[in-house]
């Protein structure tokens, strides 16, 4: 694993008053992928929206590659370019094509020739088997194709760190397997990723990490087949448990 | 058709006439429009403004303007006008002044609600693709609240078309004024002229506001 890529200290966050995240440092490396799993409403959504400042903070502070993020508002669209965001309810743009979902931020924020970056977005649309719709408009894509089209759109920007929120949270269950396969094809390729998911099976087979979150902290943290397997709190077995089911009948 | 006066348009200029009126009130509206437009687009984004005071002061115009009868508005801008700062504006340009207060105060609440009702998300992922707020608002925001906007719009270009009519209260010689005219100048010799003046008039609103409307359809049907 290679350098330190993002480090959160002593993150507190607050909601009118309510406090959500409390005291939270984390480091991920280069080329990790780190899973964040636990209850709702554990503040797991709202880490990742720290991390691209799409959430003011109360205190603490968190380093993009030796960058302070929350340090200066007007730095941020430059900062935002190496983080790529992925939502539960992928937020294409409607009026716009797959295509030009795709272009719009590689033309508009990073100056390139259209030609260069519909290269780039046709070759990422294969990657993940959406070249043919190209020209269609996101409401003729079904949820798990406009998933993977938002995740190309994040993509093409080179971001060196991915957050995923929830991307498959919205999915009808069929689809949700045509979304992670892409996700896993990004951790093959040495991506460093931030998820969260309530995808257990998943999270075993992509995570390097995994993070228990409950109450606006890290509970437990380590390997998946420890975590999975081991949890050594009583809080994380609780949780997990609340996954697998007694069988019923003889 | 005797009896509708119809006979009345051809004498001498009169058609000429009824269709310079028309051009005057075209002539008023559109350019009060055109200010509307783009003036109302700024209006409805300073309106989403947190900022307590630019709240108040937008609010305060917006209400101002659409309390006030159109016709209250043109006295004040062109009587009014005259007597607190002695300007001598023309009927026309006094005209055109209050369509365009009017015209923004209106289509600026109109954009600021279809700014508010665009889904926070559709922000915060232009943010977080790294697109400033300026490129947020004009590429991913502004596109989709015009779409949203369209009906109303063509709505109000429509009414204001058709408010131009009051104008002949200060003595602008739009289309209604020389309909009245030549009614007038006829009412012995063609007592039904009324009819078929009037309704020619209203035939004219009708294809002075009739193409905004298909404007407006292929729009939308292009952007659905």
């Amino acid at each position: 694993m290679g350098r330190e890529l993002l480090r959160i200290e002593h993150l507190h966050k607050e909601f009118e008053g309510k406090t959500v995240l409390d005291d939270l440092s984390l480091t991920l490396r280069e080329g990790e992928v780190a899973v964040i799993v636990g209850p709702s409403g554990c503040g797991k959504s709202t880490l990742l929206r720290c991390v691209n400042a799409l959430e003011p903070v109360q205190g603490g502070s968190i380093f993009l590659d030796g960058e302070e993020i929350h340090a200066d508002p007007r730095k941020l669209p430059q900062l935002r370019q190496k983080v790529g965001m992925v939502f539960q309810s992928y937020e294409l743009f409607p009026h716009k094509s797959i295509l030009d979902n795709i272009t719009l931020a590689p033309r508009m924020v990073q100056k390139r020739g259209r030609e260069d970056a519909e290269a780039e977005a046709l070759a990422l649309l294969e990657r993940v088997g959406l070249a043919d719709r190209a020209k269609d408009y996101p409401r003729q894509l079904s949820g798990g194709q406009k998933q993977r089209v938002a995740i190309v759109r994040s993509l093409i920007m080179h971001p060196a760190l991915m957050l995923f929120d929830e991307v498959t949270a919205a999915l009808d269950p069929e689809m949700v397997r045509e979304v992670l396969d892409v996700l896993l094809d990004l951790a093959k390729q040495g991506r460093t990723m931030l998820i969260v998911t309530h995808e257990m099976q998943f999270a075993r087979a992509v995570a390097d990490r995994i993070l228990f979150l409950d109450d606006g902290g890290i509970v437990e943290e380590g390997r998946p087949l420890d975590f999975f397997d081991h949890p050594k709190t009583e809080r994380a077995q609780r949780f997990l448990n609340t996954f697998t089911f007694e069988t019923v009948k003889e | 058709m005797q009896a509708l006066g119809f006979e009345v348009l051809w004498k001498g200029k009169n058609f000429a006439r009824l269709m310079g009126g028309l051009w005057v009130a075209l002539r008023i509206s559109l350019i009060a429009v055109g200010i509307s437009l783009v003036a109302g687009v700024l209006m409805g984004a300073l309106m989403t403004r947190k900022n307590p005071v630019v709240k108040a002061l937008t609010r305060l115009y917006l209400e101002t303007v659409r309390i006030m009868p159109q016709m209250v508005l043109l006295f004040l801008a062109f009587f009014g006008t005259t007597r607190w700062f002695g300007w001598n504006l023309s009927g026309e340009t006094a005209s055109v002044i209050v369509f365009a207060l009017w015209g923004t105060a209106e289509m600026g609440d109109l954009v600021r609600g279809a700014l508010e009702s665009i889904p926070r998300h559709q922000y915060e992922s232009a943010a977080a693709l790294g697109l400033d707020g300026k490129q947020s608002f004009l590429y991913v925001i502004l596109p989709q609240t015009l779409r949203r906007l369209l009906p109303q719009v063509i709505n109000l270009v429509t009414r204001m078309i058709k408010t131009t009519s009051l104008v002949l209260m200060i003595g602008v010689v739009e289309m209604l004024k020389v309909a009245q005219q030549i009614i007038e100048a006829n009412r012995m010799k063609v007592p039904n002229a009324a009819f078929g003046v009037y309704l020619t008039v209203l035939v004219l609103y009708f294809l002075a506001c009739w193409p905004v409307s298909l404007l407006a359809k292929a729009l939308e049907k292009r952007w659905s």
